[in-house]
């Protein structure tokens, strides 16, 4: 069983509003696995995410992440890790150097990561200097990756990762996951690609009405056993 | 502090000139301001001349709304970026307050060429112009990131804002107007008790800028 | 923090009995003044209010902050803001209307650009942006969070407001008289009648602030019920999606 020295959540209820994204969640991740959550829409997927960046606060329970605790301090664990939204994220304005650059150094992170990352996504020259808002989907998504490449975070948070990816980007991303594992990153990544995610997956989490559905141990996560909607 | 202030302001600046808002939005809209103050008021030119002013400092509070606005607007509604970045809150508050502030002050060189053009005033005393200008605009471009990012990310923020910010420059157009005014007629020894109210409006909103901007952020 | 029933009763009591006793001087007791004539009965009425217009403000924002410090955060703090703001709101228009009411016969017209007065409308525009700022579709937190600091913003605001129309009004009107100002040689009964209105309006500022509050506290309570309720159906809609 993981005793959660990366991610450890307890009985964690956070509130979005009046609304209880999460009623009650437990989670524990391991230094190197990559764990996927599933889950119909609106569970909590994302709002797991969201709690262990430290951006949604729970007003009970227990929440360690990279042994910051989140319920007291929120902001110190941002910089070690990565969020990937599932929209935004970037500067329209600026152009994709422009944009990577800005958030390396932001996170006080090594400038020179940068012209590297950017080849490892595919967007060197032309592209590099095209502002983010004129690129397609797929591309803004790669320009968000090379932002966590450059950065290599401890802990990347993922969230729908593949959606609006050709199939060669999203070959490109699962070798990116195996590669900052390879370096002891830990992934965190909700999906509904399935087939891919289990594949790339060490574990899999059911995430349903706010809290985790875990599948009984030894049971490796099925697929259709797991999305049966009500 | 600053040198993640030197980021963020950085940052604004490199997306004005890509985007170029502030020169070809809001720099014809405060011209257009001060041409319209002239059609309100007596085409005899006397009262235009009298009332420059106060005019000027309308003008300068108008842009100013439009450009805290689109720096606010800059940040993905829910600002996760920015809170994900790593950046002191602090640093981000001066960073984005000193970008306003930067494109403020190279309006209000254009809105006086304005003024003395159109209006026909003579400045008097061009270090009290320079100082009030300088005050003013610190405490504005402050005040207005503060109210800014209060009104972010909701729908009803483009009526918000100016209901916000409008009653507290108050003060800051009072003052500055009176600076002016002292520096247009030539007795700029009138006008330096006005430069402490504005330093102590820009004082106080940059300092709780600086304190408490991390709050703001949070909860977005 | 609830405020017990004898509470307001106490109070509903003062204030009709301060008031009628405020009433019976200003409007008879008092006799018309040289300057001002019978409008400076309004004594009784328009300091008052002009000073409970700012303890309003003082009690939204010291309640801001309480509500910030996280050591003392409480919602309630929030509530009581937000009371304050509404009944200081009504207080301030009470100034603006006595204040432009005195002001017509003596000046001639509704509205002088005195300090104070201008001050005070000042301080209605803070209030009502403060309010819109309340009203905002966002979650509970945020705009709480959001109006405890627009209040302290606009807080840092009113000494410089008051420094600045002082000194804008003494540089534009010179020596003329302060509108507001009681003559200086008042007699009794207009003593008596500033302060019995004074202690009025007080009684009657604290009563309608605590039923504004308990009106709060009910909304909050009712959100409160809704989320309990909510959070039992949340997990309740995971239970039934698990196959066993």
């Amino acid at each position: 069983m993981a005793s959660g020295d990366v991610v450890r959540l307890r009985a964690a209820v956070a509130l979005i509003g009046p609304f209880p994204a999460l009623a009650g969640a437990d989670l524990c991740v391991d230094r190197g696995e990559v764990v996927l959550l599933q889950g119909p829409n609106g569970a909590g997927k994302t709002t797991i995410l969201r709690v262990c960046a430290g951006l949604v606060p729970v007003v009970s329970g227990e929440v360690v992440v990279l042994g910051h605790d989140l319920v007291a301090n929120r902001r110190a664990v941002r910089r070690h890790v990565g969020l990937l939204h599932q929209v935004g994220g970037l500067y329209d304005d600026l152009t994709v150097a422009d944009n990577v650059r800005f958030s390396v150094r932001a996170a006080g992170g090594d400038v020179n990561a940068v012209g590297p990352a950017l080849a490892r996504l595919g967007l060197e020259g032309r592209l590099a200097s095209t502002a983010v808002g004129r690129l397609s989907a797929g591309q803004r998504r790669r320009a968000a990756l090379a932002v966590f490449v450059a950065r290599s975070p401890a802990l990347w948070l993922l969230d729908e990762p593949h959606a609006g990816l050709d199939a060669e980007g999203r070959d490109l991303l699962d070798a990116l996951i195996a590669e900052a594992v390879g370096v002891g990153a830990t992934v965190v990544l909700a999906s509904h690609e399935l087939d891919r995610a289990t594949a790339l997956a060490h574990r899999t989490v059911t995430v349903s009405g706010g809290t985790v559905v875990t599948p009984p141990v030894g049971t490796p996560a099925r697929p259709e056993a797991a999305a049966h909607v009500a | 502090m600053w040198r993640d202030a030197a980021l963020v302001a950085g940052k604004d600046l490199r997306i004005e000139a890509r985007s170029r808002v502030a020169t070809n939005q809001v720099a014809p809209f405060a011209m257009l301001v001060l041409v319209l103050f002239a059609f309100a008021l007596d085409p005899n030119r006397g009262a235009l001349k009298q009332a420059a002013g106060g005019l000027y400092w309308v003008a300068v509070l108008f842009s100013a709304l439009l450009a805290v606005q689109r720096s606010a607007g800059i940040e993905a509604g829910d600002r996760d970026q920015l809170r994900m970045s790593g950046l002191d809150p602090a640093g981000v508050f001066l960073g984005k307050a000193g970008a306003v502030a930067a494109q403020l002050l190279a309006l209000e060189v254009l809105l006086a060429l304005g003024v003395v053009v159109l209006y026909d005033a003579r400045i008097a005393s061009v270090a009290l112009v320079v100082a009030a200008c300088l005050l003013a605009t610190v405490g504005l471009a402050a005040a207005g990131t503060l109210y800014a990012t209060l009104s972010a990310g909701v729908k009803v923020r483009d009526t918000l804002l100016p209901l916000l910010l409008l009653p507290v420059a108050a003060p800051v157009l009072l003052a500055a107007t009176e600076a002016w005014q002292a520096a247009l007629a030539g007795h700029p020894g009138d006008g330096t008790e006005w430069l402490e109210i504005l330093g102590a409006f820009a004082a106080v909103y940059v300092a709780f800028g600086v304190v408490g901007y991390g709050a703001l952020m949070e909860e977005a | 923090m609830t405020v017990p029933r004898w509470v307001t009763r106490v109070l509903a009591l003062g204030a009709v009995a301060f008031g009628a006793a405020a009433a019976i001087d200003g409007l008879w007791v008092m006799g018309p003044t040289a300057e001002q004539g019978d409008y400076s009965r309004l004594l009784v009425v328009h300091p008052p209010v002009a000073t409970l217009a700012y303890v309003g403000f003082g009690i939204t924002a010291l309640a801001s902050v309480l509500y910030l410090v996280p050591r003392t955060r409480r919602r309630e703090w929030d509530l009581l803001a937000g009371a304050s703001a509404e009944v200081g709101l009504v207080f301030c228009g009470l100034t603006l209307i006595t204040g432009s009411i005195w002001g017509r016969p003596v000046w001639g017209v509704w509205w002088t650009w005195d300090a104070r007065l201008t001050a005070e409308a000042l301080l209605f525009a803070l209030f009502l942006g403060y309010l819109a700022l309340r009203r905002i579709p966002a979650a509970e937190h945020v705009r709480a969070r959001r109006s405890a600091v627009a209040a302290i913003i606009a807080t840092l605001d009113i000494p410089i407001d008051h420094y600045a129309t002082s000194w804008w009004q003494t540089l534009h009107q010179g020596s003329s008289i302060d509108l507001l100002q009681p003559d200086k040689h008042l007699d009794t009964a207009h003593n008596v009648g500033l302060a019995l209105g004074f202690v009025a309006l007080t009684l009657a500022f604290a009563w309608l602030l605590v039923h504004r509050y308990r009106v709060e506290k009910l909304e909050a309570r009712y959100e409160d019920e809704g989320l309990a309720a909510a959070l039992a159906d949340r997990q309740a809609e995971g239970r039934v999606e698990v196959p066993v």
